[in-house]
C-alpha cells in the first residue's frame, strides 16, 4: 500500500467460496482518471473482483487499497424500481446523501438530460422505457452521486450492437468530462480496447492475472480498423488467447 | 427542466373520469341481475322470491324506522375490528415467516391449519369461549382471515428481488429508504389482494356469526326474519350487505388497486388504460 499512489491498487488478492477458490492471487493497478477494463471467461470471478472494490464483499486474503470517495456501480441488469417513474429512480440514489430533498428531482431531470434522454421521460415508469433507455437511466443514478470512480459490470452485453456502441461513447464521453476513474467488466475483447486505457486478461476460475495491456492511443482514433488490428494483435499473445480460449467452449456460466 | 407536472394531473383526471364512466357498464350488468329476480318472483311468488320493488321498499321503511344503520354501524363496527386485528397479526408474522425460514415452517401449518377450520365451527367455539357478544364476533372474523393476510405477506417477503436489494446496497441506501422504496411497494403487491380478500371475507362472516350469535348488526336482523318467515324483510337485508360490499369494493378497493398498480399499467403495445372499466 503505497501512500504516495493515486488510484486504485489491489495486492495479492484471494478469494474462496467455501472449499472453491474464486480468485488466486491478484495484483494491478489503475492510476486515477484512467479506464480499466477486466476481461475474461465468463463465471471466472470478474464481478466478485469488482464487488470487492466496490466494498459489497470482502476477500478472504490481501488488500485493496484506493482514494476514491465515491465508488458507484452500474450493474448489467439496470435494477431500476418497477414502481418508480425514471426521475423517482434517479434521484432514490440521493436518499443515501447529504443533498437537500427539494433539490433532488432537479438534479434526476439534469441528469436525465446529461444522459440523452427528453424531459418527457422523467415521468415514464421502467416498463415503459426501452432496454437502452433503462439502462441510460441507471447510468445517470450512478452519476447522481457525483461518484469518483465509476464500477461498470457488463454494462452493455444485454443490448444489441448498435446500442452498444452508443452506450459505449456516451459513457467514455462522461467519464472524461467528469474526470472518473472506471472499472470496466466485459467478456468482450473488441468493447475493451474500444473502451479502455489499461486491459486485464484474468484466467479462467479460479482467476489469475493473465496478462496486462496498456493502449495508449486517444479514444478519438480508435476506429474499427484500430479495434480490430489490437483485437488481433492481444489474441497473438499466447497467455491472452489461452486464457480467453474458454469462452469459445460455451460453458455459459453467469459471472 | 422541471417534470411536466400538467401531463401527470391530466393524466389522473382522465383516469377517474374513465373510471366513473365505466360505472355504466357495471350498472347495467346489476340491472340484468335485477330483472331476472323480478322473473324470478313472477315464476315462484312472494314466499320464495319477493319482488325487487317489494324488498326495497322494506329496506326503506326500516330504514325510516331506524333500524338498519344502527345494525349496519354495528355489523361494520365488528367487521372492521376483526380486520384489523387479523391485518395486523397476520401481516407481522407473515413477513416474520417470509423473512426467516424456521419461522416458515413453524407458522406455515399453523395458518394452513386455521384456514382449514370451517368459519362456521370458529363461530361456535368463540359463542362458547366469548358469550354471545360483538367480541365473539371479531374474533371469529380474526381466525378466519388472518391466514390469508399471513399468507400474502408471506409471499410478499420471500420474493423480494435479491438484485434490487444489492443494488441499494451499493448505493448505501438509509434502512428507513430501502423499507419505503423497495421492500413496501414489493410486498403490497402481494399484500393488497391478500388485505382486499380479506375485508370482502370479514363482512360475510360478521353476518354468519351476528345470526347464529344474535349479537345484533344486520346477521341478527336476518335471524329475526327467518324466525318470523319473512322473505320480504330477509331479502332486504340481504340487499343491504350487498350493497355495503359492493360499495366496499368500488369506492375503496378498486381505486387503491388502481392507484398502486400505476406503474403495471400502459405496457407499451398493451391495451390502453379505458379497457379496465368495472
Amino acid at each position: 500500500m503505497n501512500a504516495l499512489s493515486s488510484g486504485l491498487t489491489v495486492t495479492g488478492l484471494r478469494h474462496a467460496f467455501g472449499p472453491h477458490d474464486v480468485l488466486a492471487d491478484i495484483s494491478f493497478n489503475l492510476p486515477r482518471g484512467r479506464i480499466g477494463c477486466l476481461i475474461g471467461p465468463s463465471g471466472c470471478g470478474k464481478s466478485t473482483l469488482l464487488a470487492m472494490i466496490g466494498a459489497l464483499a470482502h476477500p478472504t486474503h490481501g488488500h485493496i487499497h484506493h482514494d476514491f470517495r465515491h465508488p458507484v456501480f452500474v450493474f448489467q441488469d439496470p435494477c431500476l424500481l418497477p414502481w418508480r417513474n425514471a426521475a423517482d429512480n434517479i434521484a432514490f440514489a440521493l436518499k443515501g446523501s447529504r443533498i437537500e430533498r427539494r433539490q433532488h428531482q432537479q438534479r434526476a431531470c439534469d441528469l436525465l438530460r446529461v444522459v440523452g434522454l427528453e424531459p418527457d421521460d422523467a415521468g415514464k415508469f421502467p416498463h415503459e422505457l426501452s432496454g437502452g433507455m433503462r439502462q441510460r437511466v441507471a447510468l445517470a443514478r450512478a452519476l447522481a452521486v457525483e461518484p469518483d470512480l465509476l464500477l461498470l459490470d457488463e454494462p452493455f452485453s444485454a443490448l444489441d450492437v448498435g446500442l452498444r456502441r452508443q452506450m459505449q461513447a456516451l459513457v467514455r464521453r462522461l467519464i472524461s468530462e467528469h474526470g472518473l476513474t472506471a472499472l470496466l467488466v466485459t467478456h468482450d475483447l473488441a468493447e475493451a480496447v474500444r473502451m479502455a486505457d489499461r486491459i486485464l486478461v484474468l484466467t479462467a476460475k479460479p482467476a489469475r492475472l493473465a496478462a496486462g495491456h496498456d493502449i495508449a492511443r486517444p479514444f478519438a482514433q480508435r476506429d474499427d480498423g484500430f479495434v480490430h488490428a489490437e483485437v488481433g494483435r492481444l489474441l497473438a499473445n499466447p497467455a491472452i488467447a489461452a486464457a480467453l480460449a474458454v469462452e469459445d467452449m460455451g460453458h455459459g456460466e453467469p459471472t | 427542466m422541471t417534470i411536466p407536472i400538467g401531463t401527470a394531473a391530466r393524466g389522473r383526471a382522465l383516469r377517474a373520469l374513465d373510471y366513473i364512466w365505466g360505472g355504466w357498464g357495471a350498472a347495467a350488468s346489476l340491472l340484468l341481475l335485477v330483472a331476472l329476480w323480478e322473473a324470478g318472483h313472477a315464476a315462484y311468488g312472494t314466499l320464495v322470491l319477493p319482488s325487487p320493488r317489494d324488498s326495497f321498499v322494506a329496506l326503506w321503511t326500516m330504514s325510516a324506522a331506524g333500524r338498519v344503520l344502527p345494525a349496519v354501524l354495528e355489523t361494520s363496527a365488528n367487521a372492521l375490528g376483526g380486520f384489523a386485528a387479523a391485518a395486523l397479526i397476520g401481516g407481522i408474522l407473515g413477513a416474520m415467516a417470509g423473512a426467516s425460514d424456521m419461522m416458515r415452517r413453524l407458522l406455515q401449518p399453523i395458518a394452513t391449519l386455521m384456514l382449514g377450520i370451517p368459519a362456521i365451527a370458529w363461530v361456535v367455539l368463540s359463542l362458547l369461549w366469548f358469550g354471545g357478544t360483538g367480541l365473539a364476533v371479531s374474533f371469529t372474523v380474526l381466525v378466519t382471515t388472518a391466514p390469508i393476510v399471513f399468507a400474502g405477506s408471506a409471499q410478499g417477503v420471500r420474493t423480494l428481488d435479491g438484485a434490487l436489494r444489492r443494488m441499494a446496497q451499493a448505493f448505501r441506501i438509509p434502512r428507513p429508504a430501502l423499507v419505503w422504496d423497495v421492500y413496501l411497494p414489493h410486498m403490497l403487491s402481494y399484500l393488497f389482494p391478500a388485505l382486499a380478500t380479506a375485508l370482502a371475507l370479514s363482512w360475510k362472516v360478521t353476518v354468519m356469526a351476528e345470526l347464529l350469535s344474535g349479537a345484533g348488526g344486520i346477521g341478527d336482523g336476518l335471524a329475526t326474519a327467518r324466525v318470523q318467515v319473512d322473505t320480504v324483510k330477509a331479502m332486504a337485508w340481504v340487499v343491504m350487505v350487498v350493497t355495503l360490499l359492493l360499495a366496499l369494493e368500488y369506492l375503496l378497493l378498486e381505486p387503491i388497486r388502481r392507484h398502486l398498480q400505476i406503474w403495471r399499467r400502459e405496457m407499451p403495445g398493451g391495451p390502453p388504460s379505458s379497457s379496465g372499466g368495472f
